[in-house]
């Protein structure tokens, strides 16, 4: 829902690479971003596409790696990965406690752009 | 033919976001202002409950409201007539409030002495559980009509709020929700949770709730 905000951002932090970088095209983006993050990736690319009309990161592709929920157990210290945000709500698989906290799965991280 | 280049980045794409809402977070720690974010579905009740926070408070506190409202200003005018300043933004279609709207806000009233003031975010469960506003305490409200069923559909809501109010109980007759379960599921995403069960109809909990806010400002104003 609010992929718009989410891709000027990654725009600009694009664009001002670029300009550090003398570019003259950006061809890929390399996203990662959490499991937990409802964004869509056909959306982020379309919402991309509109925002960086007559720029140099105009049809750029962006690449979304998702990485994996993460959740660590206070009791026992293991730590494991979760598929889904339904799995959050689960005890640990180990000791059984339900004190656990999440440790990865909500980033919104640009990687690197390959670029001419 | 030219070559393809590699160029790191390494960065977060909300950290622009993230160094506004910080702003926003030390300007008001200056002025002895807490802000308190308050987020839920449309239909809740957050104005609702605006307005019996107004009520019990304005007499000992000096409180402003920042209102979010896609096209509408029927939210502020409501606060207004209790004689309490408000401020209307008009998200013009955004689905939450960012922490440079936030500033805008700030900006717009024209006081600097409140001992709270209060954000109402966009009636939404996701979008504005991404983007820090900068304020110091985050509260949501659900209502007993949504379903106990909520914390499973947007999980990350309920893991970043301070204070959990479940509005409308007087409905829980009439209704199969189950309010342990929504406990339950909710203790799980976030244990450290506060969780407060009002009606703003019939005034059941306000009283919890705004002794929990009074202790907050206390504390908030201790530093």
């Amino acid at each position: 829902m609010h992929e718009l905000p989410v891709t000027e951002s990654i725009l600009k932090i694009v664009l001002a690479h670029a300009e550090k970088n003398d570019v003259r095209r950006v061809m890929t983006i390399q996203l990662q971003v959490g499991r937990l993050s409802d964004l869509e990736d056909d959306w982020m690319q379309r919402y991309f596409d509109y925002v960086s009309k007559g720029t140099l990161a105009e049809g750029a592709k962006l690449q979304i790696e998702r990485t994996p929920i993460r959740l660590t157990c206070n009791a026992c210290a293991y730590i494991y990965t979760a598929d889904d945000a339904s799995q959050i709500d689960k005890p640990c698989p180990k000791c059984g406690r339900k004190d656990v906290t999440l440790i990865s799965g909500r980033e919104y991280f640009i990687k690197n752009m390959e670029v001419l | 033919m030219d070559d393809v280049r590699m160029i790191e980045i390494k960065e977060d794409i909300m950290a622009d976001n993230n160094q506004v809402a910080a702003g926003v977070r030390d300007r008001l720690c200056g002025q002895k202002t807490m802000l308190l974010n308050l987020m839920s579905s449309p239909g809740s009740g957050k104005t609702s409950l605006i307005l019996k926070t107004i009520e019990a408070l304005k007499n000992n506190l000096k409180i402003g409201v920042i209102e979010a409202d896609i096209e509408s200003k029927v939210d502020a005018e409501k606060v207004a007539s209790q004689g309490i300043a408000a401020v209307q933004l008009r998200t013009g279609g955004l689905c939450h409030l960012d922490a440079t709207m936030v500033t805008q806000g700030l900006d717009a009233l024209a006081a600097q002495d409140f001992d709270l003031l209060i954000l109402e975010n966009v009636g939404n469960l996701v979008c504005p559980a991404e983007f820090d506003t900068g304020a110091h305490k985050n509260v949501m409200i659900l209502s007993v009509p949504e379903g106990d069923d909520k914390p499973i559909k947007y999980p990350l809501m309920f893991s970043i709020c301070d204070v959990l109010l479940v509005n409308k109980i007087d409905y829980l007759p009439l209704s199969d929700f189950d309010a342990a379960a929504l406990r339950k599921r909710v203790l799980a995403l976030n244990p450290k949770i506060k969780i407060m069960e009002i009606s703003c109809k019939t005034g059941e909990g306000i009283r919890d709730w705004i002794s929990w806010l009074t202790r907050e400002i206390a504390a908030f104003r201790r530093g």
